[in-house]
C-alpha cells in the first residue's frame, strides 16, 4: 500500500547537509558549502513536490475524503504498555501543504544566501545549521506523536538560537538568541506538561490514538479527562491551553511575542525563513493538528481566539510606529499569525463549519509566501544600504527595480488587495470571523486595514520617499539573489487562485469556497483607505508623519516603545528572578546549607579542641587523672556502695 | 564470561603501572588498561545479551566465592542490564579522563595508578550482589578521590578534598549502619547476599528503621538535598580527570546504590519514605538550578547543574513507576557522559586561558572552534535538546513520574519540570559570555584549539550521548528487564 | 610498754606519699620528680615495716620487700639520673616539658 516509503528522504537529506556541512565544512568545503546545501534542498523540494502530487491528485483520496497515510512508523522509546514515542511520518493534507511550503521556501532562502552570505567566514555552518534547521522543521510538520512533534519543537527552537545568534560576537546578536530560546522554552514547558497531561489520561501518545480515545463521548478517558479537574478547571482544558502556551510561545503570540522582535539580530534569509515563514507557524500547525480535541472544548478554544486577535491588532498597532524595517515586518508576522490563530478559535468541525480551519490553513500558505518575499526584499535592501533603518532609505525604486517590484507585489498581497493571494486568504478568515463572533470581526477588519497602512509606510518609505545616495559598487545583487524574489514574486500573487478548500479542511471532504462580493467590500475599502493615508504621509520627504506621531501623543509612544512589555520582563527576570530568587539560592546555600555541613566539621572540631587537652602528652597529668579516678573509684566504694 | 576479569584487569594495570618509568610509558600503559576496560566492557555488552536471548534469570554470569565465612560475607558477583549500562559508562569514563590527562606532569605515576584503580572500585560496585563487597568496593572508589584533589587540585584543595572526604565517609558510614541492619534482621538465612536477602521480605519495622540510613547514605554519593554541597567545592578543584571521575562515576554509585540496595530491599520503607523524598528531590531540582544561575565559575556551574541534574535519578527512584526508574537509570548514564564531557571542555578551556570565570572568557568560538562547539552542545545536551541523552533521560523521568496519580505526584512533576527553563537560562548564559560574544581578553587570540587526545576524548564522550540519545530504544532495551525485577519487587508494575 | 599506736605511723607514711605525690604532679624538674617518687617509695617502706612489725611480728616479708624496693629504687635513681643527665647534654634544661619532640 505505501508507496511513500520514500518520504523520509526529504527530511533527511538536510540533516545530511547539517552532518555533512556541520562536521567537515569549515575545513573542506567552505566555499563548496552552499551549494551542497542548496544542492540537497532541491531533491528534498521535488520530492515533497511530487509527494503533494501523489498525495493530492493521485491516491491521497479514498472516495472524497483525504485519508491520513502513515509512510512510515517506528517506536523509538516505549514508556509504558500504550504510551511511547514513535518516530514517524504522517501525510494529511495539512502536512503535505507544510512540506511543500517549507522545502520551498528554504530552497528559496538557500538560494538567497548563496548570493548574500557570499564571503562570510563561517558560510558552511550557516548552510549546515539552515540545514538542521530545514530538517526539524520538516520533521515536525510530519509527526504522527505528540511527543515526536515536541521533539522537533525543541529542536527548531535551538536551530533558531543558532542562526539568530550566528553573528556570535555581537553582543546584540547573543542576547537576542537567549532570550529567544528562553522565551520559548518558557512556553515549551507549559507545552510539555499539556502533553503529560493529555498523555496521562489519553493513554496515548499518537495523534490518532489521542484524538480518537479523548474526542469520543462516552470512552473511558475521556470521561477520566473532562472529570478530572485542577483548581477548577478541566484537566482537559488545562491540557489544551497548556500545549496552545507551547504553540504560542514559538508563534509569538501576546504575551509571549517579545522574542521575535529581537530575533531580526540573524541574517536577514533566515529571518525569512524561521521568522516568517515557517517556525513561527508551527504553533497555528500544533493547534489545527490537535484541532478535533480544540472543537471538543469551548474555553480552550476561546483561549486560542483571544490570544489570537489580541495578537493581531496588537502587533499591527506596535508596526506602525516601528523604524527598523525588519521589525516592522517582524511585528507584521505576528499580527498575520494572530490572524491564522483566532481563524483557527472562530472554526468547529464538519463542513462549512470548518471554514475558519481551512481559512487559517489557507492564510498560513499564502503568508509563507509574501512574508518571505518581503524579508528577502528586505534583506536585498539591507544589503544594499548596509542598515535597518528606514531613516536611511528611500528612493530605491530606481536602484533595484526587481526587489522593488517584487517588494510592491507581496505589500498588495499582505495588505489584501483583490486578485492578489492575500486577499483570497484574508477574505476566508473574516468570514468565518463574521459568522461567528462580530467582535472578532470587527477588530480583523481594523487590523486589516492597519496592515495595509504599515506596509505600505514601510514600502513607500524604501522605495519612494527622499533619495538616498547608494554607494552602488554590487549593484541590486546577483543572480542568486534575485530569482527568489521573483519566484516568490509570482507565488505571492498567484498562490492565492489554488482551490484550497478542495484539498484542505476539517473533515478531509472538500470545502466549497464561496466567493461573496458584498463581503468583500468593507476590507478592501479599508485596506485602500490604508494604503492611500500611508501614500500620502509617506510618498514625498515632508513633516505630516512627525505632526500625526506628535497629534497622537502617549498612544505613540507607547507604541514605539513596544507598550513596554520587554520593561515588565525585563524587570520580572532581572528584578524578581535573579535578585529574589536566584541570588538568595545561591546564598542560602553557600551559607546555611553548606553553613550547616561546615558548622558540623566545626563543633565536632571544638569538641575535639576542649577535650584534647586531656591527652595533653604529660605523663604527669595523665598520673593525676589516675590518681584522681582512683581516688573517684575509692570514694564510690566506700560511701556509695551498698551491695 | 567471567566477571572478575573487570576486577583482574585493572588491578593488573594498575599494579603494572608501578613498576613503570618515564611519562611516556605510564600514560601509554594507562591508556592500554583503558582501552581494554572499554573493550572489555563492550564484549560484556555482547555476551550479556546473547546471554539473556537464552537464559531467563534475573542476574547472569554470576558467581560466588565464600569470602569471609563466619560473617557470611560472600564473593558474589552477577550484572543485569542496569549494571551492564554503568559498567559501559564506566569504561567510556575512564578513557576519556585518562585522555584529558595525557599531559599530567606533576607525579604522573600515581595520578594515573589512582585513576586506574578508582576505575576497579567502580566495576567492584557495579558487579557486587554482595552488599557487604558492595560497600567495600564503594569505599574503593571514595579513598582515592581525596588524594587526587589533594594533591593534583587547584584553588582551595585541601579544604575541598577534606570536606569531599567526610562528607563520602559520613555516606559510607550510614550506608554500613543500613547494611548491617539488614544483615541481623535477615528472615531468612543470616547474609549479606543480595539475592538471598531479596528473597525474603524484611518486617516493616524493620525497613523503616534502616532505610534512611542506606538511602540517606548512598543519597550523600548522588547529591541528595541538603547533603550535596561537596559537590561544588569537590568539583571546582579537583583536577579535570578527577571531576570527570566524580561526577561521571561516584555520583552514579550513589544512584545505583538507591536503587539496588535501598529500593529493592526494602520496598515498603521506600513506599512509606517517597513522599519526603521526593519533595527533597524536587526541591533540589529547582533549586540548584536556580543556585546555578549565580555562578560564575565555569566549574561551579556544572557542579550546581549536576546537584539539579541528579536529583532527577532521586526523583525517578522515589516516583516508583516503571517508566519513572528507567528515567533514573536513563539519567544516571546520560548525567554521566554528558558531565564528564562537560567537565573535560571546561578543563581544556581552563588549561588554555588560566581562568574559569565567565566574566573573563568570551568570543572563544573564534580561536578553539572545536572546544567550543562541543562546549555548545554538551550545554544544549545539559538543557535538554532532542537527540542526546539529557532529552531522553528527563523525558522518561516525566512521563514516569507523571503516570504516578495523584496532585502531589504531578505538582512534583511541575516543578521539576519547570528546571528545564532554569537550565536553559543558566546554559544560555554561559555559553553566550564565555564561547559567543566578543573577545574580552586579547591574549587569548593565540590560544590553539583541541590537540589530538582532547578530541578523541570529547568524540568518546559525544558518540556515547549521540547513540544515547538518537537511539534511546537500545538502552531502554538493556535496562529494562533489569527494572522489571525491582518493580516486581516494588510492586506497582502497571 | 608505751607503744607507739600503727596509726601514727600511718599518718608519717600517709603524709610522706601525698607530700610526694604532690612534688611528681607539680614539679617540672626531673631531679625534683625523682626525689618526689624516692618519697613515696619511702613512705611505703614506712608502710611495709610498720605493719610487719605490729601485724606480723613473727615474719619477716615486709622486711624483705622493703630491701627489694630500696635496691630497686637504687636502680631506678641511677637509670633516671643517666637519662636526666642525657637529657641535659640534649637540651640543655631538665625540665619535662621541654622534651616535646615526640609529643604529637
Amino acid at each position: 500500500m505505501n508507496s511513500y516509503s520514500y518520504t523520509p528522504l526529504i527530511t533527511l537529506l538536510p540533516l545530511a547537509g547539517f552532518v555533512i556541512l556541520g562536521i567537515f565544512g569549515r575545513k573542506y568545503f567552505n566555499k563548496t558549502g552552499g551549494l551542497i546545501g542548496t544542492g540537497l534542498l532541491l531533491i528534498s523540494a521535488i520530492l515533497s513536490l511530487y509527494t503533494a502530487y501523489q498525495y493530492f491528485f493521485v491516491n491521497g483520496k479514498v472516495g472524497d475524503t483525504y485519508q491520513t497515510i502513515t509512510a512510515v512508523k517506528f517506536t523509538w522509546l516505549t514508556f509504558s504498555q500504550h504510551v511511547s514515542i514513535d518516530m514517524g511520518i504522517i501525510l494529511d493534507p495539512i502536512s503535505v501543504m507544510m512540506l511543500v511550503v517549507v522545502t520551498f521556501v528554504s530552497l528559496m532562502v538557500h538560494i538567497f544566501s548563496l548570493g548574500y552570505m557570499h564571503g562570510e567566514e563561517r558560510f558552511a555552518t550557516y548552510y549546515a545549521f539552515l540545514g538542521l534547521f530545514t530538517f526539524s522543521m520538516l520533521g515536525l510538520v510530519v509527526s504522527s506523536n505528540l511527543f515526536q512533534i515536541y521533539m522537533f519543537w525543541e529542536l527548531v527552537g535551538v536551530s533558531s538560537y543558532l542562526l539568530i545568534g550566528y553573528y556570535f560576537d555581537r553582543p546584540s546578536a547573543v542576547a537576542a538568541s537567549k532570550k529567544a530560546f528562553i522565551v520559548t522554552r518558557f512556553a515549551d514547558l507549559g507545552f510539555l506538561i499539556g502533553i503529560l497531561v493529555l498523555a496521562f489520561y489519553g493513554e496515548s501518545l499518537d495523534f490518532a490514538t489521542i484524538i480518537k480515545n479523548l474526542s469520543t463521548a462516552q470512552s473511558t478517558q475521556f470521561v477520566a479527562i473532562t472529570s478530572a479537574s485542577f483548581l477548577g478547571i478541566s484537566a482537559i482544558t488545562w491540557g489544551l491551553t497548556l500545549v496552545f502556551m507551547g504553540g504560542a510561545g514559538k508563534s509569538a503570540m501576546f504575551p509571549l511575542h517579545i522574542w521575535l522582535p529581537d530575533a531580526m539580530e540573524g541574517p536577514t534569509p533566515v529571518s525569512a525563513l524561521i521568522h516568517a515563514a515557517t517556525m513561527v507557524v508551527a504553533g497555528v500547525y500544533l493547534v489545527a493538528r490537535l484541532f478535533p480535541l480544540f472543537t471538543i472544548n469551548e474555553s480552550a478554544l476561546e483561549i486560542v481566539r483571544i490570544v489570537g486577535v489580541t495578537s493581531a491588532v496588537f502587533a499591527a498597532v506596535i508596526a506602525c510606529t516601528q523604524t527598523d524595517i525588519k521589525r516592522v515586518l517582524a511585528y507584521s508576522t505576528m499580527s498575520q499569525i494572530g490572524y491564522m490563530m483566532f481563524a483557527l478559535g472562530v472554526s468547529s468541525t464538519g463542513g462549512e463549519n470548518g471554514l475558519g480551519y481551512t481559512a487559517s490553513m489557507f492564510h498560513l500558505f499564502t503568508h509563507a509566501f509574501f512574508k518571505s518575499l518581503l524579508f528577502l526584499g528586505a534583506g536585498a535592501v539591507i544589503h544594499m544600504v548596509h542598515s535597518n533603518d528606514m531613516k536611511d532609505m528611500g528612493g530605491l525604486r530606481k536602484h533595484m527595480p526587481i526587489t522593488h517590484i517584487s517588494f510592491l507585489v507581496a505589500c498588495l498581497a499582505i495588505a489584501g488587495v483583490p486578485f492578489f493571494s492575500g486577499f483570497f486568504s484574508k477574505e476566508e478568515i473574516l468570514l468565518a470571523a463574521y459568522h461567528s463572533s462580530k467582535t472578532v470581526y470587527v477588530l480583523a477588519l481594523l487590523t486589516s486595514g492597519l496592515t495595509a497602512f504599515y506596509m505600505f509606510r514601510l514600502y513607500f518609505n524604501i522605495f519612494w520617499n527622499k533619495d538616498t545616495e547608494v554607494h552602488g559598487h554590487h549593484g541590486e545583487g546577483t543572480f542568486a539573489m534575485k530569482l527568489p524574489l521573483i519566484l516568490l514574486a509570482v507565488l505571492a500573487f498567484g498562490a492565492g487562485y489554488i482551490p484550497f478548500g478542495q484539498f484542505v479542511s476539517t473533515d478531509g471532504k472538500a470545502l466549497e469556497s464561496e466567493f461573496h462580493l458584498a463581503f468583500s467590500v468593507a476590507p478592501v475599502a479599508l485596506g485602500l483607505l490604508g494604503i492611500a493615508i500611508a501614500a500620502w504621509m509617506y510618498m514625498k520627504p515632508n513633516e505630516k508623519p512627525q505632526r500625526v506621531a506628535n497629534a497622537m501623543g502617549g498612544l505613540y509612544k507607547a507604541a514605539y516603545r513596544k507598550f513596554y512589555i520587554d520593561e515588565i520582563y525585563l524587570f520580572i527576570t532581572k528584578k524578581i528572578i535573579f535578585n529574589l530568587i536566584g541570588r538568595p539560592a545561591a546564598w542560602i546555600d553557600r551559607n546555611i546549607i553548606d553553613g550547616l555541613m561546615n558548622g558540623i566539621a566545626a563543633v565536632t572540631a571544638k569538641t575535639s579542641a576542649l577535650i584534647k587537652g586531656m591527652q595533653s602528652g604529660k605523663v604527669q597529668n595523665y598520673a593525676l587523672y589516675f590518681f584522681g579516678g582512683v581516688a573517684a573509684l575509692l570514694i564510690m566504694f566506700i560511701y556509695f556502695w551498698r551491695p | 564470561m567471567n566477571l572478575s576479569i573487570l576486577l583482574i584487569l585493572p588491578l593488573a594495570f594498575s599494579l603494572i603501572l608501578l613498576f613503570v618509568k618515564g611519562q611516556k610509558q605510564v600514560r601509554s600503559v594507562a591508556l592500554t588498561a583503558a582501552v581494554a576496560q572499554l573493550g572489555l566492557s563492550i564484549v560484556l555488552l555482547f555476551k550479556f545479551l546473547a546471554e539473556r536471548a537464552k537464559c531467563n534469570s534475573a542476574f547472569l554470569f554470576e558467581s560466588n566465592y565464600t569470602w569471609f565465612k563466619q560473617l557470611h560475607i560472600n564473593y558474589h558477583v552477577g550484572v543485569d542490564g542496569i549494571s551492564v549500562s554503568m559498567i559501559l559508562l564506566t569504561a567510556f569514563v575512564v578513557l576519556a579522563g585518562i585522555l584529558v590527562s595525557w599531559n599530567q606532569e606533576k607525579l604522573y605515576k600515581e595520578f594515573f595508578f589512582l585513576l586506574v584503580f578508582l576505575s576497579m572500585g567502580a566495576y567492584g560496585f557495579f558487579i557486587s550482589l554482595d552488599v557487604f563487597t558492595m560497600f567495600f568496593f564503594l569505599e574503593v572508589a571514595v579513598i582515592p578521590k581525596f588524594l587526587l584533589i589533594g594533591i593534583w587540585g587547584s584553588g582551595k584543595k585541601e579544604y575541598s578534598a577534606m570536606k569531599l572526604a567526610l562528607m563520602l565517609m559520613a555516606g559510607s558510614a550510614l550506608v554500613f549502619v543500613g547494611l548491617t541492619g539488614l544483615y541481623y534482621n535477615a528472615k531468612g538465612a543470616v547474609s549479606f547476599d543480595l539475592v538471598q536477602l531479596s528473597l525474603h521480605p524484611f518486617a516493616p519495622a524493620v525497613q523503616k528503621m534502616f532505610f534512611p540510613f542506606a538511602f540517606i547514605g548512598f543519597g550523600i554519593f548522588t547529591a541528595l538535598f541538603p547533603f550535596h554541597t561537596w559537590v561544588p567545592d569537590g568539583h571546582s578543584s579537583a583536577p579535570t580527570a578527577a571531576s570527570m571521575f566524580l561526577a561521571g562515576i561516584s555520583m552514579k554509585l550513589g544512584g545505583y546504590g538507591c536503587l539496588r540496595v535501598a529500593a529493592y530491599l526494602m520496598p515498603d520503607a521506600a513506599h512509606y519514605y517517597s513522599t519526603i523524598i521526593i519533595v527533597l528531590a524536587s526541591i533540589a531540582i529547582l533549586y540548584g538550578a536556580f543556585a546555578t544561575m549565580m555562578q560564575t565559575d565555569l566549574k561551579y556551574i556544572n557542579a550546581y547543574s549536576s546537584v539539579s541534574h541528579t536529583a532527577f535519578v532521586i526523583l525517578g527512584i522515589a516516583m516508583m513507576t516503571k517508566t519513572s526508574i528507567n528515567g533514573a537509570v536513563m539519567q544516571m548514564i546520560s548525567h554521566g557522559l554528558m558531565t564528564a564531557l562537560f567537565f573535560a571542555v571546561i578543563g581544556m578551556i581552563y588549561e588554555r586561558t588560566h581562568t574559569r570565570q565567565v566574566a573573563q572568557l568570551g568570543g572563544l568560538l573564534k580561536v578553539m572552534p572545536f572546544i567550543s562547539s562541543v562546549f555548545v552542545i554538551v550545554g544544549l545536551c545539559s538543557l535538554g535538546l532532542p537527540g542526546m541523552s539529557g532529552f531522553v533521560a528527563e523525558m522518561t523521568v516525566f512521563m514516569g513520574s507523571w503516570e504516578r496519580a495523584g496532585t502531589f505526584y504531578h505538582v512534583a512533576t511541575i516543578i521539576a519540570a519547570a528546571s528545564i527553563v532554569v537550565t536553559a537560562v543558566y546554559i544560555l548564559r554561559a555559553v553566550g559570555s564565555a564561547i559567543m560574544g566578543p573577545m574580552n581578553n586579547n591574549d587569548h587570540l593565540q590560544l590553539t584549539d583541541a590537540a589530538w587526545n582532547e578530541k578523541t576524548a570529547a568524540v568518546l564522550l559525544l558518540v556515547g550521548i549521540l547513540v544515547m540519545g538518537l537511539a534511546p530504544f537500545w538502552l531502554n532495551d538493556l535496562i529494562n528487564p533489569g527494572t522489571e525485577v525491582i518493580m516486581q519487587k516494588i510492586g506497582m508494575i502497571k | 610498754m608505751n607503744e607507739i599506736p600503727l596509726s601514727h605511723i600511718l599518718f608519717v607514711s600517709t603524709g610522706l606519699f601525698f607530700i610526694g605525690m604532690y612534688g611528681l604532679f607539680t614539679r617540672r624538674n626531673m631531679i625534683t620528680m625523682l626525689m618526689a617518687i624516692e618519697l613515696m617509695l619511702n613512705s611505703v617502706n614506712i608502710n611495709f615495716v610498720a605493719f610487719n612489725k605490729y601485724l606480723y611480728p613473727e615474719k619477716l616479708d615486709g622486711i624483705f620487700f622493703t630491701i627489694f624496693i630500696i635496691t630497686i629504687a637504687a636502680a631506678e635513681a641511677a637509670v633516671a639520673i643517666a637519662i636526666v643527665i642525657h637529657l641535659y647534654r640534649n637540651h640543655k634544661s631538665i625540665d619535662v616539658e621541654d622534651a616535646a619532640e615526640m609529643k604529637w
